[in-house]
């Protein structure tokens, strides 16, 4: 008889689950309650809580801060332009392979890129970006450095222009949860353990026997895949393509950094806490243009400067509060049956 | 032929330009592993400064080195005394997302100040003034100086670094900062000189920027991936190999231009990637650690 279990809800843990439950039966009914502007605005939503989630999990948890995810949101998006103008493809099978290539693209470029230590690793990422951009500009078929508009045949080949606003909507909210759902169950998985482990200290991972190679590749080119689905989905949504807006370092990386520094980096609510500030800002700030942009950056620094753990980790560590039960706690059978509760060992 | 060579030539010159981005990017990982997203973006500013001072003052850009650069190293002294000395540790997420906020202010706070359009030094007669050296070869006075004015800072810095109390105090402050600090040296001033130093190579490199090619708020992070590339190409921690880094990548990118306009950037990316899989060490790394 094992002299311990382990725990991973708290209650408000509980609590949390409930909340998430309700909020997307809300969400999943927004074509009944919302109108068209509300349906694009929740799905650049969904869109940015999605690539803030991967890239906490990539930067977060496995220690591979990348500031080159934009080349799979364009790798992703070129993709579906690609095999729906040139191949004829439906759009909506295309969005899948998109992902799947991604995550295809992402093995070689890991490996590449695993070579250069940390630090360099970030700037690496960056260059395969561009690699992919000005590749991107080269394809003539899809209107080279200056982009293209999706056919008006393939935009009805969805449906109906209200068809279409709900089917691409209810993507969107499918990808997020596709995505949160994944991350929930790696993080539960053995791999959970190692990524928590390699969060808090690489080398005694190390030590204790974590292939950290390993896992990094595996979150490397889930992560790829991921982020290849959201760009083919936001780029449906656009209906047009362009290298410099498919590849655009600001709109996929500096905004989803942003929004996981602000949110909490390392925690899996940071990213949805962080994407909300970062649309309420968006909605009352935008007209500010670059000095939005340029706030953001005080505003981000300051917070890895003062509170590196972001507004979740500030209101988690003071009320001991967790959304999701990612947490391990140990529960010590004892003969009194009185259960004493050791300390939790740091959310994962 | 003799077009080939002159290409190789003109590529080889511009990889001094790439070996002055290099070199203080290398510089300061060396001295505290610190990896300056901003980097491209402190020599877009350091090109505005000059602007300033060109036009404020009235006088050639060489000339206004000798306000830009003091500046810019007083600048890089405030900035890691101020900002980036906090963010150092055994974590590497503060310091790259420290310096990418840095970056992402600058440029926009440029854009803010000078707008979007792309300016120029003008640096007057030397800038078409050219030697010929026969059998139809010639380089450009300007690409020239530039050349000399970067094996002149690479040597400087490999001066510094070996022979002076500084480079001392550099190198004991790389290789172990406690012990540094327990034999009376403050790591936050060290540090604080260290950038300081780069961001004073910085400045040459902005304004030979800015006086070689057009300019605006955006192109910053493209030269800090010229520079990164050109570290890595070289070896890390050898300044003379990001001169080396800084030629390959010049050659390269010449080449492709020649080949395709569209494919000079990529031929210079692609040569990065060739050095990566097949020496991912750098092709003259510093023999001990």
């Amino acid at each position: 008889m094992s002299a311990f279990r382990v725990e991973h809800a708290t209650r408000s843990s509980r609590i949390g689950l409930v909340v998430f439950a309700v909020l997307l039966a809300v969400l999943a009914a927004a074509p009944l309650w919302g109108g068209r502007q509300d349906l694009r605005l929740l799905a650049e939503i969904y869109a940015y809580v999605a690539l803030a989630s991967l890239w906490n999990l990539l930067a977060g948890y496995a220690g591979l801060v990348s500031v080159g995810q934009q080349a799979y949101v364009g790798l992703g998006a070129y993709v579906l332009f690609g095999l729906t103008i040139v191949a004829g493809v439906h759009p909506l099978i295309a969005i899948p392979i998109a992902g799947l290539l991604g995550a295809i693209v992402a093995i070689p470029v890991a490996a590449l890129m695993f070579r250069l230590r940390g630090h360099y690793f970030a700037i690496g990422t960056w260059v395969v970006a561009e690699v992919f951009r000005l590749l991107a500009s080269q394809i003539s078929a899809l209107g080279g450095g200056s982009g293209i508009s999706l056919p008006i045949g393939i935009v009805t080949s969805i449906g109906s222009r209200q068809e279409r606003e709900f089917i691409i909507y209810w993507l969107a909210l499918a990808i997020l949860v596709a995505v949160l759902v994944a991350i929930f169950v790696l993080l539960r998985s053995r791999y959970g353990l190692a990524l928590t482990a390699i969060r808090d200290n690489e080398l005694a991972a190390r030590s204790n026997g974590v292939d950290v190679t390993r896992v990094k590749l595996v979150v490397y080119v889930m992560t790829a895949l991921g982020t290849a689905l959201v760009g083919a989905l936001i780029f449906l949504q656009k209906l047009r393509i362009s290298p410099d807006t498919a590849f655009s370092v600001n709109d996929w990386t500096a905004f989803v950094i942003f929004i996981t520094v602000i949110g909490g980096i390392g925690r899996v609510e940071g990213p949805i806490i962080g994407t909300i500030v970062f649309f309420i800002l968006r909605q009352t700030l935008a007209d500010l243009g670059s000095l939005y942009l340029l706030m953001l950056g005080v505003v981000a620094i300051a917070i890895m400067l003062k509170a590196p753990k972001g507004i979740w980790g500030l209101v988690a560590d003071r009320f001991g509060w967790q959304l999701l039960p990612l947490e391990r706690r140990l529960t010590m059978a004892d003969p009194a049956g009185s259960g004493a509760k050791a300390r939790p060992s740091g959310q994962g | 032929m003799m077009e080939w060579l002159n290409i190789i030539l003109q590529g080889v010159l511009v990889g001094g330009l790439y070996a002055m981005f290099a070199a203080g990017l290398s510089l300061i990982f060396g001295v505290m592993r610190l990896v300056n997203i901003a980097h491209g973006d402190l020599i877009v500013l350091a090109a505005y400064v000059a602007l300033v001072v060109t036009t404020g003052l009235g006088i050639n850009p060489l000339v206004s080195l000798l306000v830009v650069v003091p500046l810019m190293a007083l600048i890089g002294y405030a900035l890691q005394r101020g900002i980036l000395n906090q963010t150092l540790g055994p974590d590497l997420l503060p310091p790259l997302l420290v310096t990418f906020g840095l970056s992402v202010i600058i440029q926009n706070g440029l854009l803010e100040l000078f707008t979007a359009d792309s300016r120029k030094l003008q640096a007057g007669a030397i800038e078409v003034s050219s030697i010929n050296l026969g059998g139809g070869l010639a380089i450009g006075t300007l690409p020239l100086i530039q050349f000399i004015v970067a094996i002149a800072v690479i040597a400087a810095l490999q001066l510094i670094f070996y022979r002076t109390a500084l480079g001392r105090a550099f190198r004991a402050t790389s290789d172990e900062p406690a012990v540094a600090q327990l034999v009376g040296l403050d790591n936050r001033h060290v540090f604080a000189l260290a950038m300081a130093l780069s961001l004073a190579v910085v400045a040459i490199a902005g304004v030979f920027l800015a006086v070689r090619a057009n300019f605006d708020p955006a192109i910053g992070p493209a030269r800090l991936i010229f520079g990164f590339e050109a570290v890595i190409m070289g070896g890390l921690g050898s300044m003379w190999g990001t001169l080396a880094g800084g030629i390959i990548l010049g050659v390269a990118q010449a080449i492709g231009a020649q080949i395709d306009p569209g494919w000079q950037l990529l031929a210079g990316h692609i040569a990065f990637l060739i050095v990566l899989a097949i020496r991912p060490e750098g092709l003259f790394p510093k023999v001990q650690g």
